[in-house]
Formats: structure tokens, sequence, C-alpha cells
């Protein structure tokens, strides 16, 4: 699969390590369509191809949006394009979040650090059709009050009367006046019906293995508990073996499985 | 009408307690309200209640020398808040101020140490509730330390 061209229409800063790039085609030939949770492999041309969640809205697929973090080689050379340089876009990729699935139930969205950004597309197309769920809860964990992401946007989500948005920060700083702990801490008071209840979580590794015991503790069956995986991926259609997990390959198996497939996988130290 | 009594036994906290468990416990207990930035208690000083939070926020904080007072946690509605009166030498180990206005429940801790040592039943449940606290909070914290969303070669 040949890259394909996009300009960077617009570039946002985040946080200290954090940017979103918007994306537009180069080629007049039509919009992108992606579902919540599947990334694709951006290309700065000339350094090298990442994988990156799509964080942007699927229903709005004339523009394609994804926010990263500064972490290596590629991610350093991404932050120092500007608005008008050209990308190749690789992608959709992946498994996507059970947004569809989950119609007719709670959701409930646990998002660590950078993890937001794979379930912000989870969450517009919920919000979208939002008649469709019962209770939409959000928790979010962020390191400090410096390191949150898409600060504006959950301000507005958090003013709406049908999104529940619980944010916590692991160490406060400045005049923070919000709740400081683990994301995890959330989950006992958080208002949703465990037993009529999806969960989508994203975040570091040992983040999701506690979200996804604390959920449990509270009710909410291992089918219905889902998280976002993250490996080294390098061609993205489960050719190289680069990102395999277990039996599984994540580009093409994942990034998104349910809890029970891979929650044995999650405590051995080898993978 | 919303009685301490129908309100402590619907807690979580308190469930499966018996009825008369729930007596002795309400006994004990009286509504207290802390405005916004008012301290509930302070590091050191001796430590002869815990609260059930009905409403607001509270920081635990700890003092830093050069850095003032660092929030370390804060609890919410319907948690509890203090376990250092079930476990000698009963002090304090953090400050607990209110972030905002804050409604709760305390329960007096020297009147529930004579409570549970007459009767042991009493004192034997209260125990396990709050080890269960103490282990979420341990784990809490050690997930905090981790510092999970650092960047780590």
């Amino acid at each position: 699969m040949i890259p394909r061209p996009y300009r960077i229409s617009r570039v946002h800063r985040e946080t200290a390590d954090t940017f979103t790039l918007e994306l537009t085609p180069v080629q007049e030939d039509g919009t992108f369509s992606f579902a919540p949770g599947q990334f694709n492999m951006l290309y700065v041309f000339g350094v090298g191809e990442i994988p990156i969640s799509i964080s942007g809205d699927p229903g709005n697929p004339g523009t394609l949006v994804h926010t990263t973090r500064v972490v290596g080689t590629v991610t350093r050379a991404m932050r120092k394009l500007k608005r008008g340089d050209v990308i190749g876009v690789r992608g959709p990729f992946g498994r996507h979040w059970p947004v569809t699935e989950a119609e007719g139930n709670d959701v409930v969205i646990v998002a660590g650090g950078i993890g937001l950004a794979p379930l912000r597309p989870a969450l517009f197309h919920i919000l979208s059709r939002r008649e469709k769920y019962g209770k939409v809860v959000l928790l979010y964990g962020a390191r400090t009050p410096e390191d949150i992401l898409y600060r504006n946007q959950l301000s507005r989500w958090r003013a709406q009367f049908d999104l529940e948005v619980y944010v916590t920060v692991d160490r406060a700083t400045g005049g923070w006046r919000g709740s400081v702990g683990v994301v995890t801490t959330l989950i006992p008071r958080a208002p949703f019906d465990p037993l009529n209840t999806v969960a989508m979580v994203c975040g570091p590794e040992v983040m999701m293995r506690f979200s996804a015991l604390e959920l449990q503790k509270r009710g909410v069956g291992p089918d219905n508990i889902f998280l976002s995986m993250e490996r080294n991926m390098k061609c993205a259609v489960g050719f190289c073996g680069h990102c395999q997990f277990g039996p599984t390959f994540l580009c093409k198996d994942g990034p998104v499985f349910p809890y029970r497939r891979v929650k044995d996988l999650l405590t051995i130290w080898e993978l | 009408m919303e009685t301490l009594e129908r309100i402590l036994a619907e807690h979580p906290f308190f469930a499966g307690l018996d009825a008369r468990h729930i007596q002795l416990i309400v006994g004990c207990a009286a509504n207290v309200r802390f405005d916004a930035g008012q301290f509930i208690f302070r590091e050191g000083e001796e430590a002869n209640e815990f609260y059930v939070i009905r409403h607001g926020k509270v920081a635990l904080e700890i003092f830093v020398p050069g850095r003032g007072p660092v929030t370390i946690q804060t609890l919410g509605e319907g948690e509890i808040l203090g376990w250092s009166w079930l476990i000698p030498p009963y002090h304090w180990h953090f400050n607990a101020r209110a972030v905002e206005l804050t409604r709760a429940i305390a329960l007096d801790g020297r009147c529930l140490r004579v409570k549970c040592e007459d009767d042991h039943d009493l004192g034997y449940e209260l125990l396990k509730r709050f080890a269960h606290i103490v282990e979420q909070r341990l784990q809490a914290t050690r997930l905090q330390l981790l510092d999970v969303y650092g960047v780590h070669s």
C-alpha cells in the first residue's frame, strides 16, 4: 500500500510534548472514512513511518486529525513540520471500538494520558448519536494539569448535560482545584450501571490492566471491556511481525481487543 | 425522611452490618459542614474522627518545605475520609482541607473505639471495611508512584 500525500492544514500544540496535525488530501479524490479506534501510518518523507491513532471526528471525513507525543525520531521530525508541508498517509488500519455494539448500553470511557486521543473519535461518534446510548461517562487521568489533552474540548464536554466528564491528575501543580489521584480511583464512584455497560479503555498498559480490574470489581463483565493495545508496528498489515502480541498481530487483529482476549497476555513479561 | 441511621445503613461502606451495629454507630455520628479552604484535620493532631463525605471535595495534603502544601489525593461524595482513628497512636498523617463546601457525617472515633472493644463483632466488621479502604489507597498510591504517563526509556 503506497502512502497518499496529505497536506498539513493546521498544527496545534496540545501540551509541552504533544501536538495535533490536521491533514487534507493533496489529490482531489475525496474523503477519508475511518472507524473510531483505527490508526494510520504517517510517513515523514526521508525520516520514517509510524502508526498514529486517528483522533478526529469520523463524521467529518474531509479532515484527518492525529494527535501524537514526541517520543522518537519520526515524531521529533513531525513536530517541526508546518502548515503546508506534505506527509504520507497509509490507512486506516485495525479494529475499531465497539461503538455500534454498545448502542442501548451505558458507555464508560477510561482514558489515561495520550490515550484520550484514540478514544476521542468514539466520543464524537457516540455524541452524534446520543439518543442511542444510556449514560455516557468519560474518566480521564493525566500526569499533571499541564498534561491534560484537549483542554478546551473537555470543558465544552463537561458543560453538556448528556455527558459526565471526570478528570483527575496524578500530581497537582499550580492552582489545580480538581481531583487528584490515579484514574482508577474514579471508577468506583462513576455513575453507570455496570450490568449494562460497555467500557472502552486506552492508556499505558499498566493503567489499562488496573482499570479493567476496577471495572470488573464494579461488575462490568470482561467481554464488555475493550482495550487498545500499543506495540511497535511497521507494516500495519500483519506481514512483518513487529507487533506480534502472543498469537495475534496488533496491527490487524487489534489495536482494540476485548479484555478477555488479552488479559492473560498482559502480565507476561516477555511480551 | 433522611435520618442518619438510614443514610449510614444505605451507604456501601456500612452495607451488610447488623441493624444493632448501625444503631451503635449512629450513636457516634453527627452532621458536619466545612467551608471551602477550611481544614478538617491537620497532620500530627489526634485522630478521633472519620468522615463519610456526602457532598463536596476534600484534599489530602502534605506540607513540603520549600513547596508548601502538596495535594496527594482528593476524596469526594460517598467516600470515607480518615482511618488513623482506628490505628494507634491515633494521629493524622496528612492535612485534610475542604476544596469546596463539603458536607459530611462525622463519626466519633473515641466513641467507636470503646464500642469496638465492647463488641468485637462490630470491631471486626469495621476493621474489615477499613482494611479494604487502606488497601485501595495503597494500590492507588503505588500506581501514582509508577508515573505511568511519563516517558520512560
